[in-house]
């Protein structure tokens, strides 16, 4: 693939460590910083973004420029604004960030100039994800280059536009993700979710207007300035725009990440590019987007990779990395896993979270181990309900029983064997 | 208004406001927990999922949170469609997984919040079948319990204490289902409100600890309503009495006054009623009598022999004491039992309350007011409810950010969020740091003197009218216009002072910088020292000093004193000169103390909870309490002691004393036919659920005895009377069906945390008129001198009050003894923190020894100690004392030879 098909990964070679400023700028890179700030106005790039159709990364698919345009910029007298960057990166399946952080600096760093140049942000926090100590240093690193080089600090390329971008590095939780509980953590409170409304554009950071995006999403910024919207539009394969990077873990031939087209198919994903199932295993079933989306099946395998196809599907693109079930792995007992984190990680702000997915995990608990009782699968149910979306507070719950409410559905099997043929942990597979 | 439509049926409700509030308002029943009427909405517990439909057409509709779903006009809500009563009930299941089944051990068994929405949504079976989580519970002090236990994670306990209070060491530690509410370790709490989470928590978590010592469901309480006697805010509390005993304090709802809250103070301090210090007998002659009888008919002979009768009144005792005895006695011979300095504060606080013109605010409107400027107080010590509502006060500037970028005000999390950004003015001029600095935008430490210059600096900023004081240095002049600016922009500035620096100028100040200020709504409050100071002050008499001539001179040679210990208002040797030299000395009072010590007769008087009075707080609002058990023969209510001495008594109904004292006393005229008409028939005070009447004295007779007759107040001593058509301002005790937690008080407002329906109690005998001239006696500078220190009594909310510090929970918060000092004049004196220093005052022989605490915000020159302790009692105000380092204490002898 030429590079310009695949912009996001473009620096990213076999035999190289990462991108340094030098190499970033070989490839074009700070070109579309210098035109935004040259020639456009804030409004103008907020309107090429979202022209572009460019939707967030971080697995709601909100129209990014929109997101931008929310944020009052006008007002008298100028109030502080905050671009938050969300690097948490803590749904499991999910590395996708990291790749971008680790190899490409500089990408997004000239992502985060222009965003907040967008919304006449001041400050920038990158929220960075515990873990990720090679991305800290990197990021740190190429944070001295770019200010060395005025990419940022005060009067940004001798502009009137100044920024000043810290990198926060997360205590660690998966609930530090929510973009509302992030700026919790951020304020060095508890990182519980906010209310919403009022979204962060109207009240975030310490109360100001504040954009929180993902990193992916920020890295195609500026991509979209250099090359123009048309051009980020015509990438994609079907109804979204631009590339993206796509990943498959699990018994798969080689487990990885991919940048392609919106709209790729499932299949091209996990058959081209990650080359099929292992010997020995068959598919069964899949997340397509990391831990808190509905399974889908091997049937789904010719739905393009793309927001609305995926929820018609009845599961949700979410961060674009499958994690694939194979026919040795007991889908309860992956189930099971999957509530054991999401009920750790629950903040135990709302009821029904709270309580609810470590219930969810005795049931889950009980059937594995050979006590579950037949009433157990509608209780199980009636959880998926309970915990649904709008009934809790943020949407980790609705997110933790997706692939519970699809396993039931479509591994029912599974679970009536544990519970009607007596089967017990080690018999299941 | 808007109109919406809940299940079919249209209601008109408040725009702008939630659907639960709206929906609790309307008397409907939704269930809730982690709302708070005073605390707003913040979504959390789930409990008050309804399901709201897009339009008449809808038939689904979507589940939300009624707390957090703002009311707009056109709104199709349903409580009760399946779907939503279903979420409620299964809510519930989950909250009630890792409950213990414990409500019959459970103190909030019976008035359980939790127990009350768990019956509302239906829940009964549990399916859930794995283990409970369990917690270690915590010490937190005297006051009140922890069984974690119990916990539903509701979150409102830390609202309360941090965000609503200011507290800082209770927390929400742990994550997911182990979140954990308690101190990060064991001890006791330090706000000065604590006591409030006992009624904020809606489970068994925190519960009251003085009266698990002494438990009673609260259906087998007797109750009645009643008036905190502890500071002079006069908050609304329900005291509770089981078998003769004064079993609890809860927070009585009054919409003006305290609303949900009482300080740990008002909550705790009725200890002092059932304490071994309580006289339960009269005496003559240092001997106890049986009757009363023989007591009334000792106590006749003595006036009538008298040659000359003086009574002493009481800033503690009700309106109806105090009237009695200066009819007793006569008006010329009629003595208000205040220190000189506080006679001169209070007569002058009446006149500008009375006189001045300016409107002095009930508590609920200093939380709205928009500029606070506090003049001499420490409020959380000296009012400290009012620390509460300050508080709030400086909230209001987040208030309008919020409505600007239209987040409603209920919605308490996310108007939080802009905290930061702005804040309502508090300004504070104190002695030294008080508890409400963390709160404050600009601070000032100085002498009483040093505040009264300031302040009128102040008022002179606002108004060149207004007296300059000379001599001011830079930065307070600098600071004075900055106050005075932010105070003119308000629209609801209020200035607020007292008593505690026991300067006149103070007050004075005051009221020339409320003067001043340009707004129409301002507010001008006193803090007073005690719960009937306005009221005596109201009544009026001679000073005490007069009375001392009046033995001097031979002219008296009887004295009667009211509920009052003279020896805290003037110095021992002189207390002791007065009453030596009186041929009979008879005290009416609850407590032994030094004054009763030196009674001929000591008449044991009723307390609060087993007598009825009234009583004028700080804003002028007349109050009554009611007895809420019977005083036990021969204990007696002041004004019944003093009714029985008479000779031709005019009165012999408490509610004909109260209307005599409204037509003598014109400042009183609006308490007349005050508190009610008779009520037939009478309210009981015994819930309809209360239980063991019959087997309560079986241990003496099984005969039930006939109940005691209250002839004087509208409640009977009985279960039995009218529960129906009672006004809510009379409520011994809130309970609706359904609702058995004081949160049961939705059923008695107009509205959500708006006014009892029918009226808040008590009636404002001020109003606002006139005008002063401009106050001009600004003091000097207080210069220090050298060698000698100024005695400055700092109140402590636990430690300042007489009959609270009484309380055995109380005297355990009691601070430790010790001096505040500058920090020069510590180098001065060669200590450090914690070293020793002798006290050395004129009056007294002894010296006192004392440790130091430097304070960087002690002014120079002044020596900080704490009213109330007992090293201190004989320590006036203003006293010049002279320190000295003290040298090593002797080492104590060891027992080896004993
Ligand atoms: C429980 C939870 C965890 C989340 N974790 C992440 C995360 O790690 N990274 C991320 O970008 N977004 C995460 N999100 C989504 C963010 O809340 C938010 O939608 C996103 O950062 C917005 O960025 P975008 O518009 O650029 O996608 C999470 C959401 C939830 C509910
Ligand atoms: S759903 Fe509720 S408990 Fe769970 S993480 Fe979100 S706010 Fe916290
Ligand atoms: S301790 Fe009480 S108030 Fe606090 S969260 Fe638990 S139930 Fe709620
Ligand atoms: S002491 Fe004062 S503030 Fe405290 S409860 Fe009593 S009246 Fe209220
Ligand atoms: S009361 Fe509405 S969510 Fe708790």
């Amino acid at each position: 693939m030429a590079t310009m098909d695949r912009p996001l990964t473009q620096n990213i070679r076999t035999g190289r460590a990462f991108a340094t400023l030098e190499d970033y700028r070989k490839t074009g890179g700070y070109e579309g910083l210098k035109k935004t700030l040259a020639d456009l106005k804030p409004k103008d790039v907020q309107q090429w973004v979202k022209d572009a159709g460019l939707r967030g990364r971080g697995g709601a698919g909100f129209s990014t420029g929109l997101k931008w345009s929310l944020v009052p910029i006008d007002q008298a007298p100028a109030q502080p604004r905050y671009l938050v960057i969300n690097a948490d990166e803590m749904e499991p399946g999910t590395f996708k960030d990291r790749l971008l952080l680790e190899k490409d600096p500089h990408q997004l760093l000239e992502g985060i100039v222009i965003a907040a140049y967008a919304i006449q942000a001041q400050t920038a926090y990158i929220f960075l994800r515990a873990e990720y100590r090679l991305a800290a240093e990197r990021l740190t690193r190429a944070m001295q280059e770019a200010r060395a080089a005025h990419y940022i600090g005060a009067h940004i390329l001798d502009s009137d536009f100044s920024l000043e971008i810290h990198l926060h590095t997360s205590a660690g939780r998966y609930i530090c993700g929510e973009e509302s509980a992030l700026l919790n953590a951020l304020e060095g409170k508890r990182a519980t979710p906010r209310p919403k409304p009022p979204f962060a554009v109207v009240s975030g950071l310490w109360g100001r207007p504040t954009v929180v995006n993902n990193v992916e999403t920020l890295c195609n910024v500026p991509h979209i300035l250099r090359h123009g919207a048309d051009w980020y539009k015509g990438l994609g394969r079907g109804a979204d725009a631009g590339t993206k990077l796509f990943g498959a873990s699990g018994r798969v031939k080689k487990p990885g990440l991919w940048e392609l087209p919106m709209g790729t198919p499932i299949r091209e994903i996990l058959e081209d590019h990650a080359d099929g199932m292992k010997d020995g295993y068959r598919l069964r079933g899949f997340l397509p987007g990391g831990a808190s989306t509905d399974f889908l099946l091997p049937e789904h395998l010719d739905v393009p990779m793309e927001f609305d196809t995926v929820a018609k599907a009845g599961s949700r693109m979410g961060t674009g990395t499958i994690i694939v079930l194979d026919d040795k792995t007991c889908p309860v007992q992956m189930v099971l896993n999957l509530e054991r984190f999401f009920a750790q990680e629950s903040c135990g702000w709302c009821t029904p979270c709270r309580d609810g997915l470590p219930w969810t995990v005795t049931l889950l608990q009980d059937i594995v181990e050979g006590r579950g009782r037949p009433e157990d699968l509608d209780t199980l149910s009636r959880l998926t309900r309970m915990l649904g979306p709008g009934n809790t507070f943020c949407a980790l719950a609705p997110g933790a029983m997706e692939p519970l409410q699809s396993a039931l559905k479509y591994f029912r099997e599974d679970f009536e064997r544990y519970i009607f043929q007596n089967r017990t942990l080690k018999e299941a597979v | 208004m808007a109109t919406i439509e809940v299940d079919g049926r249209t209601y008109e409700v408040q725009d702008g406001s939630n659907l639960l509030a709206e929906c609790l308002s309307l008397g409907l029943d939704l269930p809730y927990f982690c709302w708070h009427p005073a605390m707003g909405s913040v979504g959390a517990c789930r409990q008050c999922a309804v399901i709201q439909y897009k339009d008449a057409e809808d038939t689904r509709g979507r589940l939300v949170m009624a707390c957090i779903t703002p009311v707009a006009d056109n709104l199709r809500i349903s409580l009760n469609a399946d779907v939503a009563r279903q979420f409620r009930a299964d809510n519930i299941e989950l909250l009630m997984i890792n409950h213990p089944h414990d409500c019959p051990v459970c103190e909030e068994g019976g008035e359980c919040h939790l127990q009350d929405m768990t019956l509302m949504t239906g829940h009964t079976s549990r399916r859930y079948r794995g283990r409970k989580r369990t917690h270690r519970n915590q010490y937190l002090g005297p006051f009140v319990n922890h069984e974690m236990n119990r916990c539903i994670a509701c979150y409102r306990c830390v609202r309360f204490y941090n965000d609503y209070a200011g507290g800082a060491d209770l927390e929400v530690l742990g994550i997911h289902n182990n979140v954990y509410f308690g101190r990060h370790e064991d001890g006791t709490l330090e706000s000065e409100f604590s006591g409030n989470l006992v009624e904020v928590c809606p489970t068994g978590v925190f519960t009251d600890k003085p009266f698990s010592d002494r438990y009673t469901r609260k259906w087998d309480l007797q109750t009645a309503p009643s008036v905190c006697v502890h500071c002079s805010l006069g908050c609304n509390t329900t005291p509770g009495e089981r078998y003769g005993e004064l079993r609890r304090i809860v927070n009585r709802y009054h919409g003006d006054v305290n609303g949900y809250f009482l300080c740990d103070r008002g909550r705790f301090g009725y200890g002092f009623v059932n304490s071994d210090l309580r006289g339960r007998f009269p005496r003559i002659e240092r001997q106890p009598v049986a009757v009363a009888g023989t007591a009334i008919e000792h106590f006749r002979t003595q006036i009538r022999s008298a040659k000359g009768i003086i009574g002493i009144g009481s800033p503690r005792a009700s309106l109806e004491a105090n009237f009695t005895l200066r009819e007793l006695v006569g008006e010329t011979n009629f003595f208000l039992g205040l220190d000189e300095t506080e006679h001169d504060l209070l007569e002058s606080i009446l006149g500008i309350l009375a006189n001045g013109g300016i409107h002095t605010p009930t508590l609920r409107e200093t939380e709205q007011a928009d500029a606070v400027l506090i003049l001499g107080e420490d409020v959380t010590h000296s009012a400290p409810r009012l620390a509460l509502s300050l508080r709030q006060s400086v909230r209001n500037a987040t208030f309008d950010l919020a409505r600007q970028l239209k987040i409603p005000r209920w919605l308490d999390a996310a108007v939080r969020q802009l905290e930061g950004q702005v804040q309502s003015p508090l300004f504070i001029a104190s002695v030294h740091a008080t508890r409400l600095h963390d709160s404050a935008a600009e601070t000032f430490h100085g002498s009483p003197e040093a505040i009264a210059r300031l302040g009128f600096a102040i008022a002179h900023s606002l108004n060149p009218e207004s007296p300059l004081p000379s001599g001011l240095d830079e930065a307070e002049e600098a600071l004075a216009a900055l106050i005075a600016g932010r105070l003119r922009e308000a629209k609801r500035p209020l200035i607020v002072s007292g008593t505690s620096c026991a300067s006149l100028a103070v007050v004075q100040a005051a009221y020339n910088i409320a003067r001043a200020l340009p707004a129409q709504n301002k507010g001008l409050l006193y803090a007073l020292p005690e719960a009937n100071s306005l009221g005596l002050t109201m009544i009026g008499g001679r000073r005490l000093k007069d009375a001392f001539a009046r033995v001097q001179d031979g002219s008296a040679d009887t004295m009667v004193i009211l509920e009052n210990d003279l020896y805290r208002r003037a110095p021992a040797p002189q207390i002791d000169a007065f009453l030596d030299a009186a041929r009979h000395v008879a005290v009416i009072d609850h407590l032994e103390n030094p004054t009763t010590a030196k009674a001929g007769l000591l008449l044991p008087a009723a307390t609060f909870a087993e007598s009825e009075g009234t009583l004028v707080n700080n804003e002028g609002r007349a109050q009554c309490y009611f007895p809420v058990y019977p005083a036990q023969e021969p204990i007696l209510a002041g004004w019944e002691w003093l009714i029985r001495v008479m000779d031709n008594p005019r009165w012999h109904h408490f509610r004909d004393l109260t209307s005599a004292c409204a037509a003598a006393i014109p400042a009183l005229a609006g308490i007349e036919r005050f508190p009610a008409e008779e009520h037939l028939p009478k309210i009981p005070r015994q819930p309809h659920r209360y239980s063991g009447r019959t087997a309560m004295h079986a241990d003496v007779s099984v005969i039930e005895p006939p109940p005691p007759q209250d002839c004087e107040t509208p409640f009977a001593f009985s279960m039995e009377g009218d529960t129906v058509h009672v006004p809510p301002a009379l409520l011994p005790v809130v309970w609706a069906p359904g609702w058995n937690s004081n949160q049961a008080i939705n059923k008695f407002q107009d509205e959500v945390a708006g006014p009892l329906r029918s009226g808040n109690p008590g009636i404002r005998l001020i109003q606002a008129s006139g005008m002063l001239p401009w106050f001009d006696r600004i003091p000097p500078a207080f210069v220090p001198e050298r060698g000698f220190w100024r005695i400055v009594r700092l109140p402590n909310i636990f430690a300042g009050e007489e009959l609270s510090a009484h309380s055995a929970p109380v005297a355990e918060r009691f601070p430790d003894a010790c001096v505040f000092v500058n920090p020069e004049d510590a180098e001065t004196l060669a200590v450090s923190n914690g070293d020793s220093v002798e006290i050395r005052y004129e009056l007294e022989l002894s010296s006192l020894r004392i440790p130091v605490r430097i304070d960087s915000t002690m002014p120079a020159g002044l020596l900080g100690i704490t009213a109330g302790l007992p090293p201190f009692r004989h320590l006036p105000n203003g006293a010049r004392v002279a320190l000295i380092k003290a040298g090593p204490e002797a080492p104590a002898k060891t027992g080896e030879n004993q």
